[in-house]
C-alpha cells in the first residue's frame, strides 16, 4: 500500500470513529438511564433522545454539504472523497432519529404515528426529507456512480431539497424561538448560497465566452 | 497586567453562599427585632405554616427533581432544562407586586406585605402543558381573590392581567436576539375565571418556597387551563374592561387561544390534544394518558356554560 492510500485509510477510520462518538454518548447515558430512570434524560426521555438525534443529524447534513466548499476553499479537491462518509453519517442518524421517534415517543402504535403523519406538517416534512435520504445513501457507492454516470450528479442534488426540508421541519417545530431554526436554515442559506453564486459566474463566463 | 483565573477551588460553593445569604438575612431580622425573616425565605414559609392538601387519588404526585428541572420559563431560555440552570440569576429580594386598573384602592406593595395577612394552604393540581405533557404538582398558595378583593375591583372590571418581571440583565431569555415574544410576558382571565376558587396564587411548592425557576416568589396557577396561563414570576396586576392582549394569543392566535381550556376535542395545529404523557415517561413506556376535559376538573365548566369552546379555544 502506497503511503497515501495508507494516510485516506487512517483518515477514514478517523472520521468514522469522530462520527460516532454523539452515538456512543447517547449509549452510555442510556445504559445509566436504565440503571437509574431520570440521571441521564430527564422526566422526557423520550423527547431528550429524538431531539438530540435530529440534532445530530441536521448538523452532519450540514457538514456533508459543507465537504466540497471546503475542498474548493483549500484547494484539496481530494477532501470530496469523505463527503460519502458525512452523508452516510448524516443518513444513519436520520433514521435513528425516526425510529427514535416510532418507538419512544408513538409508542410504536399505528394509529398514532399516521395521526401524526396527516396532522403534523413537521412530521410530514421531516418524513420526506427521510424519504429522499434512501436513493441517495443506495447510490452512495463508487459502482453506483459509474453506472449512473452523469444522471449521479443530478440525483445526488436532492440534497439541497433535503437540506431545505430539515430545516422547515425544525422551523415548524419551533416555539417562540428561532435560533436553531436561523442557526441551521442560515448556515444552509450559506453552503447553497455559495453554488449558486458559482453557479451563476460559470453560466455569466460560458455565455461571455 | 492581566489578573490570575480563578481556580474553582476559589469559588464558593452554592450552599455556603446560600446559607450565608441567610445568615445575613436573619442578622437584619434581628436588628429590626420583630423576628420578620427576609422576603419569602424558608423560614418565612416555616413560621408562617400552611394547611396540608389532599392527594389526588389514584395519580401520583411528580417527583420534586422534576418538577423543579423541567420548567417552560421562556425568560430563561427555551430548553427545558434552561430555566433551572439561569432562573438564580434572577434577584427576588426585594419584590414588589403593583395593582391597578379598575380597583377602588390601587397600589404597589412589597410581597411580605401583599402576603401578611393571607392564610396558606396546599393545593395538589394536575399541570397540563400545551405541549401534551403533564405532571401533578403540589402548591402552596391562596386563592386569587383572596388578593385581588383587598384592592377592591369596580363594577367595570371584566378582566385581570398579569405580567411577569421584564429585567434583560437578570433573564437571559429576553436579551435572546431570535425571540419572537414581545416582553414582558402577559397573561390574562376573565374576572369570574380568576374568581374561581380553583385560580389560586401560588408562593410555594413540594413544602417549600418556590424555586425560582418555577416562578417565584409569586405565580398564577389555573389547573383547567394550558400550563402557559400559569404566568409566573408576577410583577404587576390590572383590572381591566377589556379583554387584554395575552403573550402567546398574539404571538400565534390559531395555536394558543385566550381561554386556553384544556380541551381533548380541540386539537393544537400542530399536534393533537387528545392525549397527553404524564411525566416522568420513562424509556419503556411514553407514558400517554387521555386528556380529560377542564383537565379534569369538571366544576368549572358552568364558566362557560353559553359559549362554543370549539371557537373560544
Amino acid at each position: 500500500m502506497n503511503p497515501s492510500a495508507a494516510r485516506y485509510r487512517w483518515t477514514q477510520t478517523a472520521l468514522v470513529a469522530l462520527l460516532c462518538i454523539p452515538l456512543a454518548i447517547l449509549a452510555y447515558d442510556f445504559v445509566r438511564e436504565i440503571r437509574q430512570p431520570g440521571v441521564a434524560f430527564g422526566p422526557d426521555p423520550a423527547e431528550t433522545i429524538v431531539r438530540y438525534l435530529g440534532e445530530w443529524a441536521i448538523r452532519i447534513l450540514l457538514a456533508t454539504l459543507a465537504v466540497s466548499p471546503l475542498a474548493r476553499l483549500l484547494r484539496r479537491p481530494r477532501l470530496v472523497r469523505f463527503r460519502r462518509t458525512f452523508g452516510l453519517a448524516a443518513f444513519s442518524y436520520a433514521v435513528a432519529h425516526f425510529a427514535g421517534y416510532l418507538v419512544l415517543l408513538a409508542g410504536l402504535d399505528a394509529a398514532t404515528f399516521l395521526a401524526d403523519f396527516v396532522e403534523r406538517p413537521y412530521i410530514t416534512v421531516g418524513l420526506a426529507a427521510l424519504v429522499l435520504l434512501v436513493p441517495l445513501a443506495v447510490t452512495s457507492t463508487r459502482g453506483w456512480q459509474r453506472r449512473l454516470a452523469r444522471n449521479w450528479r443530478r440525483l445526488h442534488r436532492l440534497v439541497y431539497a433535503i437540506g431545505v426540508l430539515a430545516c422547515i421541519h425544525l422551523l415548524w417545530l419551533s416555539k417562540g424561538d428561532y435560533m436553531d431554526a436561523a442557526l441551521y436554515g442560515g448556515l444552509l442559506a450559506l453552503l447553497l448560497g455559495e453554488r449558486g453564486g458559482r453557479y451563476t459566474m460559470s453560466r455569466r463566463r460560458r455565455r461571455g465566452a | 497586567m492581566c489578573s490570575a483565573p480563578i481556580r474553582p477551588s476559589e469559588i464558593t460553593p452554592e450552599h455556603v453562599y446560600l446559607s450565608r445569604r441567610r445568615f445575613v438575612g436573619g442578622g437584619a431580622a434581628l436588628a429590626l427585632g420583630a423576628g420578620a425573616a427576609h422576603a419569602l425565605s424558608e423560614d418565612w414559609l416555616t413560621a408562617r405554616g400552611f394547611r396540608p392538601g389532599m392527594p389526588i387519588e389514584g395519580e401520583e404526585t411528580t417527583p420534586v427533581q422534576y418538577a423543579t428541572a423541567y420548567n417552560n420559563f421562556y425568560e430563561f431560555g427555551t430548553d427545558k432544562d434552561d430555566p433551572a440552570r439561569y432562573a438564580h440569576e434572577m434577584t427576588v429580594d426585594p419584590w414588589t407586586v403593583e395593582v391597578a386598573g379598575e380597583v377602588g384602592k390601587p397600589g404597589k406593595l412589597g410581597i411580605e406585605d401583599l402576603l401578611a395577612n393571607v392564610d396558606l394552604e396546599e393545593r395538589v393540581y394536575r399541570l397540563r402543558c400545551v405541549e401534551a405533557w403533564s405532571m401533578v404538582v403540589p402548591w402552596i398558595g391562596f386563592p386569587v381573590k383572596t388578593l385581588l378583593d383587598r384592592f377592591e375591583p369596580t363594577g367595570a372590571a371584566k378582566f385581570v392581567e398579569f405580567e411577569t418581571l421584564h429585567r434583560p440583565d437578570e433573564m437571559r431569555g429576553q436579551r435572546s436576539f431570535f425571540s419572537g415574544i414581545d416582553w414582558p410576558y402577559r397573561e390574562a382571565l376573565r374576572l369570574d375565571e380568576a374568581y374561581h376558587p380553583l385560580a389560586i396564587f401560588a408562593v410555594g411548592m413540594y413544602g417549600k418556597v418556590l424555586p425560582n425557576q418555577n416562578g417565584a416568589p409569586l405565580r398564577l396557577v389555573v389547573p383547567w387551563k394550558y400550563g402557559f396561563k400559569s404566568i409566573k414570576s408576577i410583577v404587576r396586576i390590572r383590572l381591566t374592561r377589556r379583554r387584554p392582549s395575552t403573550t402567546w394569543n398574539d404571538l400565534q392566535p390559531r395555536e394558543y387561544g385566550f381561554y386556553a381550556n384544556v380541551n381533548p376535542t380541540v386539537d393544537h395545529p400542530r399536534w393533537s390534544q387528545a392525549s397527553e404523557r404524564r411525566l416522568p415517561s420513562t424509556l419503556f413506556s411514553p407514558n400517554r394518558i387521555e386528556t380529560r376535559m377542564f383537565n379534569g376538573y369538571e366544576e368549572v365548566a358552568p364558566l362557560y356554560a353559553d359559549m362554543d369552546l370549539r371557537r373560544n379555544y
